[in-house]
């Protein structure tokens, strides 16, 4: 009986200790511990090495059908855009040109960002109601049309952060700026030498909104 | 309703319209309707030596309105967007009126908007902050939680990458709230989160967070650790009251100097994490298009700025004589040291008067009287911050970069007052 007490005793000092190293580590002593459920649940982004990509898998010829399902609405049967919806494939060649097409398959440089997104924010308005494997689809549906990856290849968790996408070297970094510093705070004051021509007026352009 | 006016060729015009749209494959009808240049006639039975019927009879009394709103003479002023410019309202943007805007608090009401997947209805009591990947303890926080912590109360303004985005390859929109008005200026109340993660830690290798809003979008920005620990801030109140939902109510991540789109609103998840997560808004968003076909990746900062608010085209001048020429400064990379104003269209300047408070990242608003006798001006302001940078002109700014960048045009703008009092947004070269 008494080694029962001790026992007990013993446990919720142990207990009682645990607990006070936690509340000198929590400073304010607010908030809850999230569970891995909790975290699991809301933990959905997906790194460029693949860290976070769900198991799943799909290929692009089983990926037509639901493209055409639940993309091609606005995004154009092949991924051409309609209306003003963007266009999400094509444009390769194009981003030294006067007008660079910004695709998923021209600019985009990760293939996990384009999982990570269609999954988070796609279909527009129905957001996170894609199962991982219809994302894995539309995504290889989309590296297919843009030549990256061939129509039976079985993309999922343990290769997404292996594709190479077509313009992955094409970000620069670090940020230069300020990249303009050729006055260093004493910048011209009287006597200027500058162009003064009018060569545009946005009144001329006339896409300016009016009240109605 | 608007019209399809034939376009007058002008021989000032050398870009074709087609080359100055982005971010719109096909353009609806517009307007070339001048704006209306004087305001209402005042009633003669109104001024003196009359009574006007205000001076007699009682006016409404308390509670008429709980909530109180702007006069309704005041009814011009207002956020407006450019329908063209994008597919749908819901992931779209519109502007601050700052023209009609005085001192640096920008109002809740007139804060632009930028959605990505619509204003998100969350009530309080359902809100919920996690903090998850490379902490001690992964925990969840509730907004009661959050207000418990000690408290900050910090003026910063806020503004769009995009700002002047319209503008890279000439004057395109004739407004300054069109040109300038993706930002804002509010005193934000939270909770740092240098003290906020005191109550997760750390753990060794976490570098970046993620920051994640629980709106449709599930917008997401990886943000480098030192920035999070440095400035950033948790806010639920903007000017002393709740934040509105259109700004992120209940809560969203503030990081000041930095562009709007990493001022994740309706936040509901902070990652940690050893490498940036390279989502779709900081690929292929928000970096930087140059002539070469690469882009600048990480262009947080804001670099120095500022407009002249008024006169502007929404602004006319409509007497001879004496004005208050009004606008404002800002940088990302601290406090306005100085503003200069040209007339002329840059060939001289003057020194204008910087109104306390300036503030370190907020809005600054300065003022410059000139007497206006009719003739042409080109008016133009040169923000200077306390780092010494210089507020660029658009052809130093194109010489570097290009036109496709899109993002981060804070070039000097010039606003072509005419004879008859008329301003107009153009460019000079």
């Amino acid at each position: 009986m008494l080694g029962l007490v001790r026992c007990i005793l013993g446990f919720s000092l142990i207990i009682f200790i645990a607990n006070t190293a936690t509340a000198s580590d929590r400073k304010f002593n607010l908030g809850q511990i999230a569970s891995s459920e909790e975290v699991a649940g809301w933990d959905i982004d997906v790194r460029p090495d693949g860290f976070g990509a769900p198991i799943g898998s799909g290929t692009a010829f089983s990926g037509e059908e639901i493209y055409a399902e639940v993309c091609a609405a606005c995004h154009g049967d092949f991924g051409e855009g309609a209306d003003r919806w963007p266009p999400l494939v094509g444009g390769e060649g194009s981003l030294a040109s006067h007008d660079p097409e910004k695709t998923t398959t021209s600019y985009w440089p990760f293939a996990s960002t384009i999982f990570d997104y269609i999954y988070r924010a796609m279909p527009y308005g129905e957001a996170q109601s894609l199962s991982y494997d219809e994302t894995y689809e539309i995504v290889a549906y989309l590296l297919y049309m843009g030549d990256i990856i061939e129509e039976d290849f079985v993309l999922s968790d343990k290769n997404i952060g292996e594709i190479e996408m077509p313009n992955k070297d094409g970000f620069l970094l670090p940020d230069p700026r300020p990249d303009i510093m050729n006055t260093h705070g004493n910048p011209c004051m009287t006597n200027c030498q500058v162009s003064t021509n009018i060569i545009g007026k946005a009144r001329d352009i006339d896409v300016t909104p009016e009240d109605e | 309703m608007k019209k399809n006016k034939k376009k007058e060729l002008s021989t000032f015009k050398k870009i074709n319209r087609r080359d100055l749209i982005i971010g719109a494959s096909s353009i609806g009808a517009f307007s070339l309707a001048p704006k209306k240049l004087l305001s209402e006639e005042a009633n003669p039975e109104n001024l003196p030596p009359n009574l006007p019927e205000w001076t007699q009879y009682l006016g409404d009394g308390v509670d008429v309105n709980p909530y109180g709103m702007p006069s309704e003479f005041e009814g011009h002023v207002i956020r407006r967007n450019v329908e063209w410019l994008t597919a749908s309202a819901e992931s779209s943007v519109n502007f601050t009126p700052l023209q009609d805007l005085e001192g640096i608090v920008t109002p809740n009401g007139l804060c632009f908007e930028r959605h990505h997947g619509g204003v998100s209805v969350i009530n309080p009591q359902d809100f919920r902050l996690m903090i998850n990947g490379l902490v001690d303890r992964e925990m969840i926080f509730t907004l009661d939680d959050l207000k418990r912590f000690p408290q900050t109360n910090k003026f910063y303004f806020l503004e769009c990458a995009a700002n002047g985005g319209m503008e890279w390859r000439g004057s395109q929109l004739n407004g300054c709230q069109y040109t300038f008005g993706m930002v804002h200026n509010v005193q934000y109340t939270g909770v740092k989160l240098s003290d906020l993660l005191l109550e997760t830690g750390l753990k060794e290798k976490a570098k970046w967070v993620l920051a994640e809003g629980s709106d449709s979008s599930g917008m997401t920005r990886s943000i480098p650790i030192e920035k999070i620990l440095d400035d950033c801030i948790i806010a639920w109140a903007m000017n002393g009251e709740a934040l509105r939902p259109e700004q992120g109510y209940p809560a969203r991540l503030v990081v000041p100097g930095w562009e709007g789109n990493m001022w994740v609103k309706w936040i509901r998840r902070l990652e940690f994490g050893d490498k940036p997560y390279m989502t779709r808004e900081e690929t292929s968003k928000y970096t930087d298009l140059l002539t070469s076909g690469k882009a600048r990746m990480f262009t947080w900062v804001m670099d120095a700025k500022s407009v002249i608010t008024s006169p502007s085209p929404e602004k006319p001048i409509l007497a001879k004589g004496l004005h208050q020429l009004r606008g404002l400064a800002w940088s990302g990379r601290g406090k306005i040291k100085r503003v200069d104003v040209s007339i002329d269209g840059g060939k001289n300047w003057k020194t204008a008067q910087l109104h306390s408070p300036v503030l370190s990242k907020s809005l600054t608003r300065f003022t410059l009287p000139f007497e206006w006798n009719g003739e042409e001006l080109l008016l133009q302001s040169r923000a200077i911050d306390e780092t010494n940078y210089v507020q660029p002109t658009i052809s130093e700014l194109q010489k570097i970069r290009g036109v496709n960048s899109i993002y981060h045009n804070n070039s000097i703008a010039t606003w072509l007052v005419s004879k008859n009092g008329k301003v107009d947004n153009v460019r000079l070269g």
